[in-house]
Order: C-alpha cells, then structure tokens, then sequence
C-alpha cells in the first residue's frame, strides 16, 4: 500500500490503531488487565503499554522488542517531523517509559543516532550539504572528547546520570523553544583559524538554483564547544544535533542547510566513537538494539513522506512538551521519586 | 595555508569517494543486522544467554548482565559469533567500523594535494576511534 494515496488523517487513524492493536497484544501476552477508554495517540498508548508491563517479570520475551519496534517507528516519524536527532527523544523516552537499564538504553541509544547518521550522510555529502572541511576538525575534538563521557557516563553512578540527563533533556527543550537559526549568517571576515584550516565552501541550492558560498568565523570559541557537545553526546548516548546546529551556525556562521547536513554527518563519528565505548562495556544488547535501529529508520522513511503535509510547528511544540515531561520523568527517576 | 580550490558548489572527489563507501557499507551492515537479527529470533542458531533469560537481565546494571549472562565484553564475542545473539555483532560492529574504513582513503587524498593538516587530522581520527574500538582504554562498568 502506498502511503502517498492515503490521505493526513487516514494515516494518523491508521497509527492510532495500529498502536492500539500493539498494546492490546502487549497487554494479553503480560496477562496485564487493560483498562478501557482510548489513549490520545498512539506514542502514547505504547508508552502506556511500556508503563504497565515494566513490574511484569512474566512477559514474554518477544513483546519487548515487539513493542520497541513499533515505538521507536513513531518516534523516527515523529523526529523527523519535530527536526530532532531519534537519539534525543529515544533515550529519555525509553529510559523513562521501558523497563530497561539506563546503562542499555545509551548503548541502543548511540547505535540508533549512528545509524541514522550513516543512513543520511552519503546523501548529504555528495549535495555538498555536509562538509568534510568543516567536519573534519570538529569531529576530532567531539569524538575524543565523547570517549571521554562515555566513560564518565559510566563511571558515575545511575541516579547522577539520571539527573544529568534529565537536567541536559530539559535545556535542549529550552533551546528548541527559544533558539533562532539563521538560513545565510553575515559573515564579513573569515578568522585565521578559519582561513588557515580553510573551512568555506559551497553549495547549489536547489529551491533557489543559486550557488550559495559560505565561511566561518569565531572558529576558535566553535571548536571548542564541541569538548562539552562531545562529553554530553558520549555520557548520555543522546546523539548531539540539537547541540551542533546552533554552534555550526549561529556561533560559526555556517548557513543553516550546511550546518544541518554536517551535524547529521557528525554524529556518524562522534556517535562512533561513544558507541565503540558502549560496545565493548556491553551494553548493546541485540534483542533490544535492533529493533530499536530498524524501527527508528522505517519510522524516518515514512516521516519524510508525511514532512510535506503535516504541520511541523505543532509537531515542534509537542516535542518540546514530551521532552520536557521526559526531563522532568528522568530528573525524578535521579532522585529517587 | 589552505589550497582550497574556486567553488564550484560540487562535493569533492574525496568527498564522493567517502560518500560511496558510506552507502554502501551502511546499507550492507543493515541488511546484515536484519538477517542476523532474524536468524537469532527464530532459533535457527541457539543463542548463548537464552531470550527468556535477558527480560530478567535487561533492567539491571550492565556489570550484572555480564556476570549473570556470562557474557564476555570486549572482542570476547568473537568467539561466541557462532551462537544467535553473538552472531549479530557482526552488523553492529561493520556500522560501527565503518567511519574508520570511509576515513582511510582521506589521507593519501589530501596528501596528493598537498594538506598536510587535513591529511594528519584524519589520521588522528582513525587512531581515535582504533583505541576506542580496542577497548583498551577504561575499566569494567559498574
């Protein structure tokens, strides 16, 4: 069935009850009483299902990845929509609604982010949308320095990282309300660190058929916000768009197509690093990884056709409203409430 | 100084080149994982921590499911790859090893045209991540 015939609020009855069909099979394989009256959409009845079934020690094992699969499927639709990284809304949301220990879900989290990276970023090279100019030297210094959180990460204990976490899911909530990117940043002189590492080129915009050329500037105090976008990325597993855009472009003066195509192109190496990490600790467990990636990539596919006539604002204020409720789950989680 | 040539809003040879392998290794490591993925759910290949078992491990600390699963970290799945559940790090570890591999080509690539710097930073990324994917750097997990 293509979904292009189906007309906005088909597809959305469709998810709902699809999304219901899933908690009702999550619900009888956990002998878990369900309670009547239907959930507002279907991100929510999963997270319901999830809720319900986490004290359950006799599910079976099939219903977890099951359950995943379908969640993280409206959550790659969803992120797309909302033009937030997966990795961002997985761990929280998962960390906050799945039974799962944290310790698992940064580890799916990484792989998640690093494979939706490495999916976008052939595309993204080859348009010139993504830098390797500009990539290059800032992928050295968030990479390194993600190694380093992830050992922090784990090094610290649980209820801190909690903490940390829902305190950094809350700010980038706030920055998503309050933050203003600019398409074609002023950038009147390059730097010498800018010029010496020749971080310019160009791109063909295709909406506008012009060749649009860039540089940077504060080259220097940019580079080194990736130190702390690095920790952050590899302590949490989070994935740092959310983060690079606004210093790739605000702060560094990289046009915001530019800035995002490179973002997404750097997690493909900051997330490896962290997720090479998290690997070797252990922490990727298959039968919850797995799902998790496939689920999120379907999810991004179908969330691109649906990006042309859904209603982004919306869907932006309601990330911004499920993250905080995740910060605040997360930070509550951390103090032991 | 950079010799960076006029723009002509085109991706770069090495660009392409680390474009190419991208797709290609992404892609394949997919579709590896999907396959492996489904070998070890249909219990074609028996899987060292049996399935029933992990929902009980899943929720607590990392060093507890290694202990209670007695699940190697490390390399040490490659001596368990033939069983369903270590059968899947083949996938994982091919999208996780792949930056390293679409970075080899960079450096003879800006060497030839002269970037030393370009040439030694992606050098350095590589070791970068060959340490982080060795493992030995860091102690065992709490």
């Amino acid at each position: 069935m293509k979904m292009d015939r189906l007309s906005l609020p088909a597809k959305i009855a469709l998810f709902v009850l699809s999304g219901v069909l899933l908690f009702a099979v999550a619900a009888f394989a956990s002998g878990a009483a369900t309670e009547g009256g239907a959930a507002a959409n279907a991100t929510a009845e999963v997270a319901q299902a999830a809720a319900q079934l986490g004290g359950q020690p006799g599910v079976a094992w099939w219903v977890w990845p099951v359950v995943l699969l379908f969640f993280c499927f409206i959550l790659g639709i969803i992120a797309v929509l909302a033009g937030v990284g997966g990795g961002v809304l997985y761990v929280p949301l998962v960390s906050g609604f799945f039974p799962f220990h944290l310790d698992f879900v940064r580890g799916a989290g990484l792989m998640v982010a690093l494979a939706g990276a490495l999916a976008a970023g052939p595309g993204l090279l080859k348009r010139n949308f993504a830098s390797l100019r500009l990539a290059l030297p800032v992928a050295l210094i968030a990479s390194s320095c993600a190694i380093v959180g992830a050992f922090l990460g784990m090094a610290l204990p649980t209820n801190v990282v909690q903490l940390c976490l829902g305190g950094t899911i809350m700010f980038i909530a706030i920055l998503l309300l309050t933050s203003k990117n600019t398409a074609h940043p002023v950038v009147t002189k390059q730097d010498a660190v800018g010029l010496a590492l020749g971080m310019n080129g160009a791109y063909n915009d295709p909406s506008t058929g012009e060749l649009v050329e860039w540089k940077t500037h504060r080259t220097l105090p940019g580079l080194l916000m990736f130190i702390i976008i690095g920790v952050m990325a590899g302590m949490f597993g989070l994935g740092a768009g959310w983060a690079n855009v606004p210093v790739l472009n605000l702060m560094m003066g990289a046009p915001l197509k530019v800035a995002v195509g490179t973002s997404k192109f750097l997690l493909s190496i900051t997330d490896t690093s962290a997720a090479w990490v998290y690997l070797n600790k252990g922490c990727v467990i298959p039968l919850m990884a797995i799902p998790s990636i496939v689920g999120l990539m379907l999810g991004s596919f179908v969330g691109v056709r649906l990006l042309a006539k859904a209603k982004p604002t919306f869907i932006r204020y309601m990330v911004i409203g499920v993250l905080l409720f995740a910060g605040g789950k997360a930070l509550m989680k951390g103090l032991g409430m | 100084m950079s010799n960076t040539p006029k723009h002509t809003g085109k991706a770069s040879p090495e660009q392409v080149t680390y474009a190419n392998m991208l797709f290609y290794g992404c892609w394949g490591g997919l579709a590896l994982m999907l396959v492996t993925y489904l070998v070890y759910v249909t219990g074609i290949l028996t899987p060292h921590v049996p399935l029933d078992r992990i929902p009980q491990l899943w929720s607590q600390p990392v060093g507890v499911y290694l202990k209670e699963g007695n699940v190697p970290h490390g390399w040490g799945w490659v001596a368990l790859v033939g069983q369903g559940d270590f059968l899947n790090f083949i996938g994982i570890v091919l999208l996780a090893g792949m930056t390293i591999l679409c970075y080899i080509p960079l450096i003879p690539a800006y060497l030839k045209r002269g970037e030393k710097i370009f040439a030694a930073l992606a050098l350095a990324e590589i070791l970068v991540l060959l340490v982080a994917a060795s493992g030995i750097v860091g102690g065992g997990a709490h």
